[in-house]
């Protein structure tokens, strides 16, 4: 398969004082794919993603965004993270805006881009996430499954070559879950390139092209979902996964007849 | 007649309010300037704006005053004791601001800086369009507290000779052995002052208050 190449992180290492976050860990990031990063809480995979736009940097390892590297010292990584979107745990919507201003403050403020077509690419993008009736509202009016879906339409306002997502739904009611995963899913399904970290099992089986299990800051192993879900080659990731489901059982039985 | 008498100290009213709207706004633009150069100016900034403030409110304003007055008003710099007076009052409000709008942008949690990088916003655009926004929004509170003390210590240029309300009032007292009515009537201006500013800051506060209950 030919694969074109949208990001390619090269032997990242990231510490914090004493503590190895995680070290020497490459991956390449195909237009298209979608890839869910899974592992015990610790093991830096939020971290690497936030390596990925430049939230945090990495002490060594480089990282190329269409084949041109963002880690130099002189890139602009304000323009790199226009073309990375990213979509928190906590939402972290402007508090003091509107959805519909969260969604359009981006196109305005740092795009340059005119009020009008602001508003209508906004509206469009909040109309995408199933939120064009709430667009007047504030963040403090909203559920926390509507504000992580307008966190959505803000990042993909920005018309970005890919998606970040991490731990998109741990912060949600359970009942709010699934309007959020809806909006992810269809956004795999339309080939928006995406790296997303969840405990999601059931979506990440569902909707992942490649699947990687990260443990105490490297990658143990990755492959196809049906690969690491069924065939997992390591102990650890058996025994991860066999924890996990344990926790969601009855969930992943369900879907695991399918 | 009490009413020329009660007309002669209304006319410092002006002056007073006059003293405050220079002080009140060229203090938050100094106590703004630090607070950003304290939270986002690196190490020598943040040293530098914190000794200002240690000094600026660690001397009682009125000595304050008298430093800067001579300061700026001396062979230099030669301003009217109007001018003087105010922004020597502006500089001494300017640490006071400059600490409650400290304590505001602290309060804006840094994962809207966070969220706001990640949308491509330079730190500038982040702090101007998302986090300032906000914190101005905490701040009004304590702030409405800083400009009745600022209204309040206007009546300190009273002692640069600047016929504002206390001075007009200390004439009259002296002249017509008529302390009470002429301190009295002093008192009642600064209190309805005081009052109405803090009445209208109260307003602003609530109008700008972020809408939660869901619709």
């Amino acid at each position: 398969m030919e694969s074109n190449v949208i990001l390619q992180a090269k032997n990242l290492t990231k510490i914090y004082g004493n503590n190895v976050i995680f070290k020497d860990i490459s991956l390449d990031v195909n237009q298209g794919e979608t890839i869910v990063i899974i592992g015990p809480s610790g093991t830096g995979k939020s971290t690497l993603l936030r390596c990925m736009n430049l939230l945090t940097k990495p002490n060594s390892g480089q990282v190329f965004l269409d084949g041109k590297e963002i880690t130099c010292k002189d890139c602009n990584e304000d323009v790199v993270r226009q073309h990375i979107g990213m979509v928190f745990q906590n939402f972290l919507l402007f508090n003091h805006l509107t959805a519909l201003d969260n969604v359009m403050v981006g196109l305005t403020r740092v795009k340059g881009m005119k009020k009008p077509q602001a508003l209508e690419k906004a509206m469009h993008e909040l109309s995408r996430v199933g939120l064009a009736d709430r667009a007047g509202h504030y963040p403090g009016q909203l559920s926390g499954g509507q504000q992580q879906r307008v966190a959505i339409a803000r990042a993909l306002a920005m018309d970005p070559r890919m998606m970040l997502f991490d731990e998109p739904t741990s912060a949600l009611d359970p009942e709010l879950i699934g309007e959020v995963l809806n909006v992810m899913g269809q956004l795999a399904r339309d080939r928006m390139t995406m790296v997303m970290v969840t405990h999601e099992m059931g979506f990440a089986r569902e909707v992942a092209d490649r699947i990687v299990f990260m443990e105490k800051g490297s990658i143990v192993e990755q492959g196809s979902p049906d690969e690491l879900f069924n065939h997992p080659q390591h102990d650890r990731t058996r025994e991860f996964l066999w924890k996990i489901t344990e926790l969601y059982g009855s969930k992943e039985k369900q879907k695991g007849g399918q | 007649m009490i009413t020329d008498f009660v007309s002669y100290i209304i006319q410092g009213t002006a002056t007073t309010v006059g003293v405050a709207l220079v002080a009140l706004p060229s203090g938050l633009l100094v106590g703004l300037g630090l607070a950003l150069l304290n939270i986002y100016g690196g190490l020598w900034m943040r040293r530098f704006s914190a000794v200002y403030s240690l000094l600026m409110r660690g001397v009682p304003p009125i000595v304050l005053l008298f430093i800067l007055y001579f300061v700026l008003s001396g062979n230099l710099i030669n301003l009217e004791p109007f001018w003087a007076g105010s922004m020597s009052l502006g500089i001494v409000s300017s640490a006071y601001q400059m600490e409650i709008l400290r304590g505001a942008l602290l309060s804006v949690s840094g994962e809207q800086m966070t969220a706001a990088r990640a949308i491509g916003m330079s730190r500038w655009k982040a702090i101007r369009f998302i986090i300032l926004p906000q914190a101005i929004r905490l701040a009004i509170p304590p702030w409405s507290n800083e400009a009745s003390v600022v209204l309040k210590d206007s009546s300190l240029v009273y002692a640069l000779g600047v016929p504002e309300i206390l001075r007009r009032a200390q004439q009259l007292s002296a002249t017509s052995q008529q302390p009470f009515l002429a301190f009295g009537t002093a008192a009642l201006i600064y209190f309805v002052l005081v009052f109405a500013t803090n009445r209208l800051l109260d307003y602003v506060s609530e109008r700008s208050k972020l809408p939660t209950q869901p619709v």
